[in-house]
């Protein structure tokens, strides 16, 4: 492994100090994407609430805003807002907590969206259909919807996921022990930024070009299909 | 349900009339019924019945109202006047039970609407399993069944996107039929097949006729209508223009069925 560190520069500990910087950020990616499917489900799901009825109506403008306010805030500024917001609130939380938070918040007005597309591209017909054969709601979301909507959710999925990895970075403005801050600290001792940093863009570059292969792949067998 | 006593291969292209006994239960009764998209009149107070074991075809031109009054059958639609009722239950009144209707009441459109990723066989069985609580083996019995009523036993294990338009309207029809229903309704239902798949479908339904299946149908197709009918009518303008048996297609009483028959021609 030091091998790979040493032609540019850097000591076999330093490496493995930024390796577990790299280490944090799958964990933090990690909490994105669960934290964002679990309440990225929930809000497509709001948004692609049938229309009739003060609750419906209520919901998709409730998702709506939610999705709305927060693509309108760059991610680093959500990470303050959360680790400040949480310490006015007079708790002291880790920054993986609070960068965990965040990132569930932000992930999931995106994945929201995504998947809301998804829902809606299945034909309303086969909403009707089911309707027809007197299957409940949810069944007919569970049976006949979700199937076909998965089909389609997968390849932007994992692109997606490439852009949590990506974006965990922006951890590093509260102070979350990540990659990017770990090759920092590396930078701090040693002076040497250009071999540091390229070295954190390899492997951000040897997390997430695996998912974009996958997820191209998912792309093309989806057209095949 | 009486529909699966009777075999369906038998294909006689003009079936007789069945001697009709006087009193036959009213499977749907509509009392001037009224159906309005927003300021667009589309129903203008339609009075029809439907006995039970007849097939009731409904004809007229693109935008007369037929399919309209058939989504209302089973309550894709939502009344606004009139009264509709429907194997007993009154659909002009609040509170409905609709999932409950659909079980008496199956209907095939013209698109089929087959679930794509699942199998034909599980397409079948999807609404008994689920609906009816069926069980695997029971519900599996049964797709055979209905499935080689529709002459599809073969195509159990296949996809909808490998078989024809024909064949999956049969499917489609198979599914229906699953949930044993005592009503079948038929939205134009080989409007977007070719002539020869639009024969096998067409086939299928006359069998399900002289098994005694009540139906409504709506359709293009004037020579099936003139053979399969036991009610024709004629709907104009969001009205019923003119009704009958089979034979007002021959004998129009009204110079609009006359125009619609011989353009038909």
């Amino acid at each position: 492994m030091s091998i790979l560190g040493l032609p540019l520069g850097l000591t076999p500990d330093q490496f493995l100090f930024i390796l577990r910087g790299a280490g944090w950020t799958l964990v933090l990616s990690l909490f994105g994407f669960v934290g964002g499917t679990s309440l990225g489900l929930p809000l497509a799901l709001a948004r692609a609430a049938r229309k009739g009825g003060l609750g419906s109506w209520l919901l998709r403008q409730g998702a709506g805003a939610y999705v709305a306010l927060v693509q309108g805030i760059p991610l680093p500024v959500i990470m303050f807002v959360v680790y400040f917001g949480v310490s006015i609130g007079g708790f002291e939380v880790p920054a993986l907590v609070a960068a965990g938070i965040a990132m569930t918040l932000w992930s999931a007005a995106y994945l929201g969206e995504i998947w809301r597309g998804c829902i809606q591209a299945v034909p309303r017909t086969q909403w009707e259909a089911a309707e027809c054969l007197a299957l409940t709601p949810a069944q007919r979301f569970v049976h006949v919807i979700l199937p076909q909507a998965m089909r389609v959710a997968v390849p932007p999925t994992v692109g997606f996921l490439v852009q949590i990895v990506k974006n965990t970075s922006y951890s590093v403005v509260i102070g979350f022990f990540d990659l990017t801050y770990s090759a920092k600290v590396i930078n701090n001792a040693t002076y040497k930024p250009f071999q540091v940093f390229t070295i954190a863009a390899l492997i951000y570059f040897l997390i997430c070009y695996p998912m974009s292969v996958a997820s191209r792949r998912f792309e093309a067998r989806m057209r095949r299909a | 349900m009486r529909a699966e006593t009777d075999g369906m291969t038998i294909a006689d292209p003009r079936p007789a009339t069945p001697a009709a006994p006087p009193e036959r239960e009213t499977m749907v009764c509509f009392e001037d019924v009224r159906k309005a998209f927003g300021t667009v009149e589309v129903l203008r107070g339609i009075t029809v019945d439907v006995h039970r074991g007849d097939v009731t075809v409904l004809v007229g031109r693109s935008g007369s109202g037929k399919s309209t009054a058939l989504r209302c059958i089973n309550g894709l639609e939502a009344i606004n006047g009139g009264r509709l009722t429907v194997c007993g239950r009154r659909l002009h009144e609040p509170g409905t039970d609709l999932r409950d209707l659909r079980q008496d009441v199956g209907i095939v459109f013209q698109s089929y609407n087959l679930f794509p990723h699942l199998t034909v066989a599980q397409n079948v069985m999807l609404a008994p399993r689920k609906v009816k609580r069926l069980g695997l083996s029971e519900a599996r019995e049964l797709a055979r069944e209905v499935l080689h009523k529709v002459g599809l036993a073969d195509k159990a294990e296949a996809y909808p996107e490998q078989l024809s338009g024909g064949q999956q309207q049969r499917v489609a029809i198979a599914r229906s039929l699953a949930m044993q229903p005592r009503l079948i309704l038929f939205d134009e239902v080989t409007s977007a097949l070719d002539p020869e798949l639009t024969g096998e479908v067409l086939r299928v339904i006359e069998g399900l006729a002289k098994a005694g299946m009540t139906m409504v149908l709506v359709t293009h197709e004037m020579g099936f209508a003139r053979s399969v009918a036991d009610q024709l009518v004629f709907m104009h303008k969001g009205t019923v223009w003119e009704k009958g048996s089979r034979d007002i297609l021959r004998d129009p009483a009204t110079p609009e069925l006359r125009q619609f028959v011989g353009n038909g021609l």
